[in-house]
Formats: structure tokens, sequence, C-alpha cells
């Protein structure tokens, strides 16, 4: 079996699976449930400074959007940062610790922009023995109306300081978690490492409202007939968090800064893929939030296995795997062609390839009397409409076309060459070919 | 209290608790939940096989959709809108050769869309909430008799009266709805499912219902025909055949047809008498309703007596299994020959059966099976024709359901061409009083 042993900045864990700042991870009870279930390391829900806690609303705090059979598919949320008191919170981090000596603990911090807030918690944080700390810049509803969260992960001169300041004040590693309620995840990335940060951790949750009540005119979740925006997280977010977590590990600022990946982890699948694009670990809430803490197991199996499968030894071998192969659309090769083909003994007639394509698409697909479909090739751009369309995995697939065989579609030959659109001779701002 | 061992024919074989659990609903209604989930396995089919398998062509795809996004009551309204029996229809039909056998999910899995219980959710939604979702056109002043207030003549006059015509419906019996009331296993059509649909339909307005009448009784065509614009024959098939063999005289053969009626009519099923030995004749769906309520009243043996093997049967194998399940016996390739003797050892024989040369003929070998009661369902007739041109014992008809004679039309199990099923005399129930409308609207729309 696979070695899932994580480092990450230096911290060591069992395996690459570590519950987010979240509401599982806010009390001794439930984090000592989930290092019994399996879980590599949590990050503490995030602390506030001393004195009287936050309080949260004492109605419904979350929604869901549900998928067929009532599977979540998001999650939002309005709960604030930890509730309680921050001594009973460091109490509790300190022995949990001393009892779990092999898992990461990291703690989550959000305290205001001023350095004396953090000159005051960093040192109290850093005698519980935890591994390390996360800076909260990214929780979007409440305490950004506050000047913290996604208030200041929105401001990347912000990020720096706060970053610089713990650096100053706390020996240990220093994550900051970027918020994705911004234009350009880049530049609070940079600005984290300028400061001195030893990686990032994204995406943080993404405003949201996931429903509205018909009769009431509210949105949901409703606090008294009123509802506010919340964070967005769970399977739906993982496309938009793979993407930011792929443009920081591609730009040149900050290439190389490790990353923990967060933003819908559900199955092991979805954990190997955040590794692929740079990720030296994953952090994961909603998939816990629904199934309980057990989940982790079947991610540990698969991922073992399909390292195993894959010759893999270590995480490390295959981190950061897809990077090279994720580029600018302008760099995509223009002379590979593709076409759909159907494979009759597989298809089940129902049509859904045939009805995508001819009202919404290219009218590529041929329909016979007795429900046989075809795909046009002098039609077919290969948009793969029809692929994502088709209820029977594989049925639909798209074929490369070799070279020296004739498009349909365009009468030309298909070449060997690469070429993009920066070449192109439709681009205006093309480079002329020596 | 006898028991299901009780010798010869009698009554009271299972306790009360036993006869309700055998005759509730042999499919249990769908749940909000239970139908979100089913109705999510649709693909959305486009020109989807369902429809075109669906004899009244229901948009299959477009009310499942309706009920997975919440809106049951919408799902009723396109239902009703191609088959206003949509209710029955979904209790009835025989989907695993229907819409269901059709189904894509089937082809793939094995596993087709749940669409008659589906259909059965979204219906029952709208008419539990006592909503009728049709409204009638402006009156045009034209009137129409419907004789026979059946699955075909029920449609034909909603449809009738929904274009805006007045309609006399008449019916033989003193309640409407044919076979659905009269002719459908009771486990089908629980807690008077029938009759509670005919008042529903009704209440589109301009029906009148007449029951107790005739055709050749208290009416006939040619009164009909001068009194009316148009008619509509939906009589059904009154006539019973007979076994005609030695001994099917005798009191313990009974029509399956009259027995199913008066297991749905009866107020207690526990005063109903039967055999402890039962052998049902035939291989249509007639003879598996008897057989299997035979069974759930307390019979200890019973058989279906089929003459042909078990590929031609006109009962569908999802019906053949349900006998089977219940312990019906399932008998193939045998003739009745002669019921022997009378009283407590009444025994039928049996001959084996064999196809040469194309046609199947008795091989000689017999065997002798007890039978406290015979029942015969080996089809009906058509008993009252009004003088019209017949094609293979039914009324002849066009693909309208026009007759030879103008003014009349006919549809249902007393019309030519259909398969007996309820659905199809739906289909020729709605389709005919569309070719009355236009022909008395002369091509008005």
């Amino acid at each position: 079996m696979a070695d899932l042993t994580t480092e990450f900045l230096g911290i060591k864990s069992p395996n690459p699976f570590w519950l987010a700042s979240a509401p599982p991870t806010d009390k001794e009870y439930n984090v000592r449930r989930a290092f019994e279930a399996g879980w590599g390391g949590v990050v503490w829900k995030t602390l506030g400074a001393e004195g009287p806690p936050v309080v949260n609303v004492n109605g419904p705090r979350y929604g869901v959007i549900h998928g067929a059979d009532r599977r979540v598919l998001g999650l939002n949320n309005i709960e604030l940062i930890t509730d309680r008191s921050l001594e009973i919170n460091l109490e509790e981090i300190t022995r949990v610790k001393k009892d779990y000596p092999d898992r990461a603990v990291i703690v989550s911090i959000m305290v205001p922009c001023e350095e004396q807030a953090w000159k005051d918690i960093l040192p109290k944080v850093e005698a519980t023995g935890a591994d390390g700390i996360e800076l909260n810049f990214g929780c979007p509803h409440g305490m950004s109306e506050r000047g913290m969260g996604a208030a200041v992960g929105q401001v990347p001169e912000y990020i720096e300081m706060v970053t610089r300041w713990c650096k100053q004040y706390y020996s240990k590693p220093v994550i900051v978690k970027l918020t994705p309620n911004i234009t350009d995840v880049r530049l609070p990335a940079a600005a984290a490492k300028r400061g001195g940060a030893d990686a990032v951790s994204l995406i943080n949750t993404i405003n949201s409202i996931v429903s509205v009540n018909l009769d009431s005119m509210s949105p949901e979740p409703s606090i008294d007939g009123k509802g506010t925006h919340g964070g967005y997280c769970g399977p739906a977010v993982k496309p938009i968090a793979m993407s930011m977590v792929s443009e920081i590990a591609r730009a040149p600022d900050t290439a190389g800064l490790p990353i923990s990946g967060i933003g819908g982890v559900t199955t092991w699948r979805d954990a190997a893929e955040f590794i692929t694009l740079g990720c030296g670990n994953v952090q994961v809430c909603t998939a816990a939030m629904t199934y309980g803490f057990k989940v982790v197991q079947e991610m540990i199996s698969g991922l073992s296995q399909w390292m195993d499968e894959k010759g893999h030894t270590s995480i490390q071998d295959f981190m950061g795997a897809a990077i090279p192969n994720t580029t600018d659309w302008q760099y995509l090769n223009l002379n590979y062609v593709a076409k759909a083909e159907i494979n009759q003994d597989d298809c089940i007639s129902c049509g859904r390839c045939y009805a995508a394509c001819e009202d919404t698409s290219h009218q590529a697909i041929a329909m016979s009397s007795d429900r046989k479909f075809t795909v046009i090739d002098a039609e077919c751009v290969a948009c793969n409409l029809c692929v994502e369309v088709c209820p029977v995995e594989n049925c639909i697939t798209m074929v490369e076309q070799k070279p020296g065989t004739v498009d349909a579609r365009t009468g030309k030959t298909v070449v060997d060459d690469y070429a993009n659109w920066t070449t192109h001779p439709n681009n205006p701002g093309a480079v002329a070919a020596e | 209290m006898n028991s299901q061992m009780t010798p010869g024919v009698t009554a009271r074989r299972l306790n009360d608790d036993s006869l309700r659990e055998n005759f509730g609903d042999l499919h249990a209604p769908l749940q909000p939940h239970e139908a979100a989930v089913a109705a999510d396995r649709c693909y959305f089919c486009h020109d989807a096989p369902c429809v075109t398998a669906c004899p009244t062509d229901i948009d299959i795809p477009l009310f499942i959709r309706q009920i997975s996004t919440g809106t049951p009551e919408a799902a009723a309204t396109t239902i009703f809108d191609m088959n206003i029996l949509g209710g029955m229809c979904a209790r009835v039909c025989p989907t695993e050769e229907l819409c269901e056998q059709a189904c894509v999910r089937e082809v793939a899995e094995g596993k087709p869309v749940e669409i008659g219980r589906l259909q059965r959710h979204a219906t029952d939604t709208l008419m539990a909430k006592g909503v009728h979702p049709f409204e009638r056109a402006d009156e045009t002043g034209k009137t129409v008799a419907v004789v026979g207030a059946g699955p075909a003549g029920l449609s034909c006059a909603h449809r009738l009266a929904m274009l805006g015509h007045n309609v006399a419906l008449y019916d033989a019996r003193p309640k409407a709805g044919g076979l659905n009331e009269y002719g459908i296993a009771a486990y089908k059509s629980t807690n008077d499912f029938a009759a509670k649909e005919v008042d529903w339909l009704l209440a589109i307005g301009g029906i009148t219902l007449e029951n107790g009448k005739a055709l050749g009784d208290a009416l006939n065509l040619d009164g009909l025909a001068r009194d009316f614009d148009a008619v509509f024959l939906s009589v059904g098939l009154g006539g019973v055949n007979a076994l005609g063999i030695d001994g099917g005289e005798n009191d313990s053969v009974i029509d399956a047809v009259e027995f199913i009626e008066l297991l749905r009519q009866t107020d207690d099923l526990a005063t109903l008498p039967v055999g402890r030995n039962v052998v049902v004749i035939g291989g249509g769906m007639t003879a598996v309703d008897a057989a299997v309520q035979s069974k759930l009243l307390g019979a200890q043996n019973v058989t279906i007596a089929y003459r042909r093997g078990r590929e031609a049967m006109s009962a569908s194998r999802y019906e053949q299994d349900l006998a089977a399940s219940h312990g019906v016996q399932l008998l193939f390739n045998v003739q009745p020959k002669a019921v022997l003797n009378g009283g407590s050892s009444t025994q039928i024989e049996l001959e084996y059966t064999a196809v040469t040369n194309g046609k199947l003929a008795g091989t000689g070998e017999t065997l002798s099976l007890s039978a406290d009661q015979v029942f015969s369902a080996i089809g009906q007739t058509l008993t009252t024709d009004g003088g019209l041109v017949l094609e293979g014992g039914k009324i002849a008809v066009s693909e309208r359901g026009r007759t030879n004679r103008s003014k009349v039309w006919a549809g249902g199990d007393c019309a030519s061409g259909g398969n007996d099923l309820t659905v199809t005399a739906v289909a020729e129930g709605r389709d005919a009083a569309m070719d009355i409308h236009a022909t008395l609207m002369g091509g008005v729309e």
C-alpha cells in the first residue's frame, strides 16, 4: 500500500487529508473523534481575540443545493468564527496536540488588522504546541462586515502586512487562507508570499445565496424572515477552487509556494486532482459535514489504491504533475482535430446527444427512423457536449483524427504540426513565423 | 370458520385480516420523496420511445420532469390532456409491455423508470385535491349520444364535452365505468377508485349519464341517429364464450368475468364462496385475474390451464409471474376435454396439445385435476352490433372510429382493431371524439 505520509511545511501527518477550519473542528470533542476516524490533521476553527466571543445567530446557519435524492451538491453557511472563549479553545488545542503528536494541528486565527492584536494572540497560540497557524482572510460573511476575514483578503497590502507581523511574532509555519471573492487570486497570493507566508490555502467560501423562499420571499437560510449571503462550499465549488489553485501554481510570482487545497474535496479522486495541480495536501469540510468523519477512510483507501496502480510511492510523486499541462487558451494546439464517435453497442437510443447537438450546437448527429444515432463528421466540431450529456459513460468518445486524414468539416488534411492562436492568420496580433 | 383445506366450495376460508391484506393495493403509491427519486431516473429522452409505446401518446418525459420539479399537479394535467383515465391506466396498464418496456433504462440496465407508478403519483395528487383541470369550450349546440360508459365511452364523452358539445352518456349497467368498474382485479383498483374516477371525470359538465339503458333494449341505433348529431358506440363485449365440452353446463363451470365482477361489487369478500381446488381455463388477463383472486380468497390449489405455450399467452410475463408468485400453477399446452361428475368430487379432464403443421390439436394424452370450480376465461363476444358491418366479430371501424354508417362511430372492445387494453380504448374514444368534432363543426376549428 502506498505511503500517504505527508510533510507539508515540515509538518508531518499520516495522510494528506486535513479537516478545514470550520464547524467540524470547533472543539476538542469533535477533533478527537476526527483523529480517531483517521484524519491526518485539522485546522482548528478560527480563534478570535481575547474577550467576549462572537455570537452566532440562533436560527438556521446552513443552506444547501440538493441534487438527486437530496445529495448535497453545495452548502452555504452564515456561521462566524468560534463563539467559545479563547482560553477554552487554547486549553483544548494544547491537550489534543499532546495526545496526538503524529497529527497536524493548525490554529486558524482572525483578529483585527492591528499589530497589537496579533502580538497578543500569537504567543498564546504558540504555547499550545500546535504545528502552525492559518490566517483566516477569507470568511465572506459577518466578520468581513467588521473589517476582518474576506475584507482583509481582498486587500493585498493588508495580507502582506499581517503576514509579516505573524512571521515576526510566531516561530512556526504561517499559512494564509485566501478568499475567492476577488478578481485575480494571484495578487493576494503574491502578497502573502511577500509577507513571508510559508504557504497559502484556498479557497475559502464563495459569496452565495443558495435559495429564496418563494412564500416568505426571504433568502435562505432565513432568520426571522431575512437572509444574508453566506459562504458557499461543497462539491459545486471544486472547479472554481482548482482553477484558482492552478493559477497560483503557474504564476511566476508564486510558483513553488506550497498550497493547501480546499474546495469541494469529497472523494480520494478530488484530492488526487488538487494535488496534481500543485497542492501539498487538501482540506475537507463539507464531505465530513455531510457524511461524518468516517468518510476519510474511503479517501485513504482510494488514494492508496490509485497510487499503487500508478506506481506512485509518495504524494510527492505526482504533486504538480498536471501543472505543465495547464496553459492559456492561446497556446492550445489548433491543429488538433477530433470527432465524436458513438459506440452503437453501448448506445441505449435515448437521443439526448441528438437533442443537445441539434438544438444547441452544430447539428452534427443524425437520427434514423429506428433511433440509430450517428455522427456527421462534416458538421462535428468535437465540442464534447454529446459526450457529457450521454447517460452511458464512454458510449460517445472523442477520437483524434490522425495526421494525413482529411477533416470532413473543413476539407483540410490534418497535420502533425503544433500551431496556436498566437500565430494564426486570423489573429490581428499574430506574429508572423520567420 | 373454514380453512383453505375445507372441501368443496365455501366462503370464509381466510379471516378478515388476511383478506384485507390480500386485496390491498398491488403497488403501494409512491411517497413524494420516492417519486422524486424515481423521477430523477428519467433521461428526458428526445422523441422518447416510451411516448411512442403509449397508445394515448402521453408526454411521459415532460410529466416526469414536472414531478421532479415539485409540480405533480402540472404533471397530472399533462397526462389527462392525452388520457383522461390516466388514473386508472396508471393502475391497470401492462406498462411492462408498453412504456416501461420501451424505456431506454430497460434497455440499459433492465430497470425501467417506474412510469406507471409515477403516473399514479401525479394523477392521485391532483384528483385528491378534487381539481378537474379542464374547462369546457363555448357550447356548440351539438348533441352526441355515447352508448357504453366504459373507458372508450368515458374518454369520448369527456373530450366531446370539453369541446363544447352536449353528451348523453348511456350504460346498460347500474354503474358507469365498464370494465374499470366490473372487470379488473380488485387489488388493482382499490377504494372504489373506478367510481370516484367517473365522478371526477363528469365534473367537466355537459355530460348527462343514464344507467340501465342498453343498445338493443331501451336504445336503438336508428332512434339515436335521428335524435342526436352523432353517435359513439362503446358497448364492449357482452357475451362470454362457452367452453363447449362435455359437462360444460355443470354448475361448477363459471364465467371468470362473472366471478371477477362479483369480487368487485361485494361489500364483504368473506361471504364469497371459492373452491378448495380451482382450475381456470384461458390465457389472458381475465384468466390471471380470476386465478390470483381465487388464491387470495383462500383456494388451496389454483391452476391456469392454457392450450398453447407460455409465449402465446396474452397475459404478460409480468402477469404470469404475479400469478406464480401467489402460488398459482401455470399449466401449458393443455385443453379442456370434459368436466366429470358433479358435487364434491368434480374433476376436469385436460388433454395435452401439440402444434403440427401450424395447427393446434389434442395429442390424446389426458390428465385430470380436482376442480370444485372451473372458471372459463376464453374470451368474450359482441352481443349488440346495431346492424353495422362487422369485421372479425367486431364492429368494423376506420382509423378514426368511423363505422359504415354515417353519424355513427365506434371504439373500445366492441370495435375492430385495438388490443382489448383500457389505454387503447381511451385512445380510441378520444380520437373518435376529435373526428366527431371535426365532422360536426364542418372543418371550423
